[in-house]
């Protein structure tokens, strides 16, 4: 929605300034930088590989030693690994079963994170997971994880109970609310899962795209009143980094939780 | 949106941000899935190693500290006791000490007391009996004294001892009988 409505506002502030294109969709469709046996090889790609580089490189440096006192690395890492396993895998799973998941939680967890934070790192600039498609599989897998739980812990109709029909309701009105939680607790998840993290990727890179070459379109002008408007934009588009950076964080530690919230809702005895 | 849709048209073929690209897809699961090898493999269980070793480190440590501080209280009752054991052995002597010291002071006294009666006694006794020689011996010495003298008066010799000793005799009884009577008749006068 947004995506759409923003290049309209902006083209309209721009008047009559043809040159200036406004940030839209395709300015998430970069070029391949390289072609690699006819696959070609764009710059999200290359940075989706990296974040496997980061996430393997720091997490094995700082698990590497293992010591009974940390060092500051190590003492960085198991911050977060704590983060993760703790306040997440055993608040939503529970004690019994946790620490199964924990190694998915975890990658995904620093995953999300590192693509996200592209977004802001300069140079880089571009938040992977604004493409949808590096989402899709994590979704998936978060999806087939808790379904396979669920089964696991109460066989498969077991489950299909377990998931649709709602713990101290009866009669009639479970007809209508049988295909309400289907719906919800089965079949939307995954989407919902990756829509949100896209869109918030997505959104913030426009904003931050917008505000960026808005304000230059604006100060290259000769106007002196776009002039100071182009000043507005770029501390507007500050103040929306600083935003960005918060939620990049956000986003990671959402769909982290969810999964570890549905995981654990999979496994549960009782509504 | 008209924006929108110029920009579509310039860029040519348009590409909805929904709609997601295989090729991504495949890569995405690829390394998200190397990820997760290397994660299970090498991090989570370091970490758990960690994390358990802190765990025992930290337990043992308390372990250990409770087992010192019970072995230095245990060590302090007894030394606390041998200390109460010890004050009660030297108020004991000393209670000891005092009345073997109150007896000694007490028998020596009485030796003393005995010794002291011992010496006074014999004292007494030497005397009288140097006292009873004395007056033998004055005795025997006036009389002949007094024969010697009263023979030289009288002429009359008084060797016989008999009758000497009988005159003698008579003479001090004589002599006591007058002086009692002189004593007597100045007292009367």
């Amino acid at each position: 929605m947004s995506a759409t409505l923003i290049p309209a506002i902006i083209s309209a502030a721009e008047g009559g300034d043809g040159e200036f294109v406004p940030p839209g969709p395709s300015s998430f469709d970069l070029p391949p930088f390289a072609n690699l046996g006819g696959f070609e090889i764009t710059k999200p790609m290359g940075l989706v590989v990296l974040s496997a580089v980061i996430v393997i490189g720091f997490t094995v440096l700082a698990s590497r030693k293992a010591e009974v006192v940390p060092g500051r690395l190590q003492f960085a890492g198991e911050a977060v690994y704590g983060f993760v396993r703790n306040s997440m895998a055993r608040e939503s799973i529970g004690g019994e079963h946790f620490m199964k998941f924990v190694p998915y939680l975890f990658s995904l967890f620093l995953f999300i994170l590192v693509n996200n934070y592209y977004g802001i790192l300069p140079f880089l600039q571009f938040p992977s997971f604004s493409r949808i498609g590096f989402i899709v599989p994590l979704a998936i897998i978060t999806w087939l994880l808790y379904i396979g739980a669920g089964i696991y812990a109460h066989g498969p109709f077991g489950y299909l109970k377990h998931a649709t029909v709602p713990g101290g309701v009866s009669g009639p009105i479970l007809l209508l609310l049988v295909p309400l939680e289907f719906i919800s607790n089965i079949l939307v998840r995954p989407f919902t899962l990756t829509l949100r993290l896209f869109g918030n990727m997505f959104a913030g890179h426009l904003l931050l795209i917008l505000f960026a070459t808005g304000g230059a379109a604006l100060l290259t002008s000769g106007n002196i009143g776009y002039g100071v408007v182009g000043v507005l934009s770029f501390g507007l588009g500050i103040a929306v980094s600083f935003l960005e950076m918060l939620v990049m964080f956000l986003q990671a530690y959402v769909f982290t939780l969810l999964a570890s919230m549905y995981i654990g809702e999979a496994l549960a005895d009782e509504h | 949106m008209q924006s929108y849709i110029v920009l579509a048209a310039a860029e040519g073929e348009e590409h909805s941000p929904l709609v997601p690209i295989f090729s991504e897809i495949v890569l995405a699961l690829i390394v998200f899935a190397i990820v997760l090898f290397a994660v299970t493999k090498f991090v989570v269980p370091r970490f758990e190693q960690a994390y358990a070793e802190r765990t025992t480190a930290i337990e043992g440590g308390l372990a250990a500290a409770e087992t010192k501080q019970a072995e230095a209280d245990a060590k302090l009752a007894q030394l606390e006791a041998q200390l109460a054991d010890a004050r009660h052995e030297a108020s004991r002597i000393r209670e000891e000490a005092r009345e073997q010291g109150a007896a000694i002071i007490a028998e020596m006294r009485q030796q003393a007391q005995a010794d002291a009666t011992r010496i006074v006694e014999s004292g007494k006794a030497q005397i009288e009996a140097e006292r009873q020689q004395a007056v033998t011996a004055l005795r025997a010495e006036v009389g002949a004294l007094a024969t010697s003298l009263a023979g030289r008066v009288v002429g009359e010799s008084l060797e016989d001892d008999e009758r000497s000793s009988r005159v003698v005799d008579r003479f001090l009884a004589d002599l006591e009988t007058i002086e009692a009577s002189e004593a007597a008749g100045s007292r009367g006068v």
